[in-house]
C-alpha cells in the first residue's frame, strides 16, 4: 500500500443491514478488514438502529447514523462533515442504490473536507437504471430483456400482452414477482408500487441459470476486477444464498465491455440469465458492490481493497486470476447486543 | 468424445465443472473414467482397462457405456 494507507485509514461504509436481503457494507468491511487489519478504521454509518452491521464490532470499528436518502444531499453533507469532525474520513464507501445520487452529487464538497469517494457519475447512474436498461444496451450493444414502465393497470394490461407470461414485476429500487397470470401480475403492480413507488417495471422472462458478476472499474474505462458467481440457492427475495465462483471468460469479457462503454468507476454487479442457447441477458446493473462482494477477496480478487488503492491514487493493474470453486454459504446467527449498546445509537446516534 | 479439461473431480466420486457451478457426484468408477478421459485415454483403451480391473461382459460394458456419455452430455460436461 502507498503511505496514506500503509498508516492508519479511516473508511467509511454504509449499507450496514446484514438480514435476509443484505447490503453490502459488512461484506466490504469485511474484505477491507482481511486486506489492511488494523491499519484501517471502519467507520459503518447506519439508517436504523437495528442494522445488524452496527453492532458487529470485530468488523465495524464505530457508527454513526446519517438521514435518510429523502432528507437530501445537504442534510447528508452536514451529518458527514459532523462525522468528519470526530473521525477524520478518508474515504466512504457508499454501498445503497437509492442514496448514491446523493453521494456523487456531495462528492466536491467532500473532497474538500478530504475525504474521497470513488463513484461513477450522475450520468453513469441513470443509464444503467431499470428505467433506462433497455435503451443502454441496445445503444451498446448487451442483450436486455424487453421491458416496458407500468403506471397504471392499463400499462400492465399492455406490457402483459406484449411481453406474454411468465413476467417479471419489478420495484423501482428493489424486488421483483415473476408472475403467470393477470390477476398475480395486479396485486404485483399494488404491493410493489406501494412499497417501491411508480414506475413499476414489466420485464421479458428469460429462462436460464442465474449468474451474478461483480467488478471494478476504473473510471478510464479499464476494468479491474470481474468475478463471475453463480447462484445456488435463491431465496424467496431472490437474492443470493450460497453461490460459487465460476470460470467464464466471455463473462469477464461482457463485464470489460460494460467497463469500458460506461467508463465506469467503482463496484458494480451485473446481473446475468445464461439462456439455455448460451446467451447472456443482463437484467439488472447495480451501481455498487453486491453483498457477496467477500467472496471476490476469497477467490483472489479483492475488490473493496483494489477500489480503496485506487481512491487514494495508486495505480492498480488489472486483476485477471481468480479461483473457480470458490463457494458461499450464508447463515442466520443471533448477534447479542446488551440494551444499552441499541439504547447508545437510538438516542445519541453513536455507538 | 473428450471432456472438459477444467473438470474438477475428486477421488470420492465429486465432479464440478468450473463454467457452470454444476456439480455432481458419482461411483468410484465414474471417477476413475473421468480420470482417464481427462488423461486423453482413447474410448477403447478405458474399456480394456475396466475389463481387466472388473469383472464385466463386453456387452454390459457397452450398455453402461453408452449411458455413461449420455449423462455426460446431459451434465454439459464434455467438449461439443
Amino acid at each position: 500500500m502507498s503511505s496514506a494507507t500503509g498508516t492508519s485509514m479511516t473508511i467509511a461504509v454504509t449499507g450496514l443491514n446484514a438480514n435476509d436481503n443484505p447490503g453490502p457494507g459488512v461484506a466490504v468491511a469485511r474484505a477491507l478488514k482481511e486486506a489492511f487489519g488494523t491499519s484501517i478504521k471502519i467507520i459503518g454509518l447506519a439508517y436504523e438502529a437495528l442494522e445488524p452491521g452496527i453492532y458487529m464490532k470485530s468488523i465495524i470499528d464505530c457508527t454513526y447514523q446519517v438521514p435518510y436518502a429523502a432528507d437530501g444531499s445537504a442534510a447528508l453533507l452536514k451529518r458527514l462533515l459532523e462525522i468528519n469532525e470526530q473521525e477524520r474520513l478518508n474515504l466512504i464507501i457508499p454501498n445503497f442504490d437509492a442514496e448514491l445520487l446523493n453521494f456523487i452529487k456531495i462528492g466536491p464538497e467532500l473532497r474538500l473536507a478530504g475525504i474521497e469517494t470513488f463513484l461513477p457519475d450522475a450520468e453513469n447512474l441513470a443509464q444503467r437504471d431499470k428505467l433506462n436498461l433497455n435503451n443502454f444496451g441496445a445503444l451498446n450493444g448487451f442483450d436486455i430483456p424487453e421491458s416496458r414502465q407500468v403506471r397504471d393497470i392499463n400499462d400492465l394490461w399492455a406490457a402483459a400482452e406484449a411481453l406474454n407470461y411468465p413476467l417479471v414485476i419489478k420495484g423501482r429500487f428493489y424486488e421483483a414477482d415473476i408472475v403467470y397470470t393477470f390477476d398475480a401480475a395486479q396485486k404485483a403492480f399494488y404491493r410493489l408500487s406501494s412499497k417501491w413507488g411508480l414506475p413499476v417495471i414489466a420485464q421479458e422472462f428469460i429462462n436460464g441459470n442465474e449468474i451474478n458478476v461483480a467488478g471494478l472499474g476504473d473510471g478510464k474505462g479499464n476494468l479491474i476486477s470481474a468475478i463471475p458467481m453463480r447462484k445456488l440457492y435463491i431465496t424467496d427475495k431472490g437474492k443470493a444464498w450460497a453461490g460459487v465462483t465460476i470460470e467464464d471468460a466471455d463473462l469477464v469479457v461482457l463485464a470489460e465491455r460494460f467497463a469500458t462503454a460506461t467508463k465506469w468507476k467503482g463496484g458494480f454487479e451485473l446481473e446475468i440469465i445464461k439462456s439455455k442457447e448460451s446467451r447472456f441477458y443482463i437484467i439488472e446493473i447495480n451501481p455498487r458492490f453486491p453483498a457477496w462482494v467477500y467472496l471476490t477477496a476469497v477467490a483472489g480478487q479483492n475488490q473493496p481493497a483494489a477500489l480503496v488503492k485506487m481512491s487514494m491514487g495508486e495505480y492498480v493493474a488489472p486483476l485477471t486470476e481468480y479461483a473457480a470453486g470458490k463457494m458461499f454459504v450464508r447463515y442466520s446467527w443471533d448477534g447479542i447486543v446488551d440494551i444499552a449498546d441499541f439504547q447508545q445509537f437510538s438516542a445519541f446516534g453513536k455507538i | 468424445m473428450k471432456i472438459k479439461k477444467n473438470v474438477a473431480t475428486s477421488e470420492n466420486g465429486f465432479i464440478f465443472n468450473p463454467a457452470t457451478g454444476d456439480s455432481f457426484t458419482s461411483n468410484s468408477i465414474g471417477s476413475e473414467i473421468i480420470e482417464a478421459m481427462k488423461r486423453g485415454e482413447s474410448e477403447q483403451e478405458i474399456k480394456s482397462a475396466i475389463m481387466e480391473k472388473y469383472e464385466v461382459s463386453a456387452e454390459q460394458l457397452n450398455r453402461d457405456w453408452e449411458d455413461w456419455i449420455l449423462q455426460l452430455k446431459e451434465a454439459n460436461l464434455l467438449e461439443a
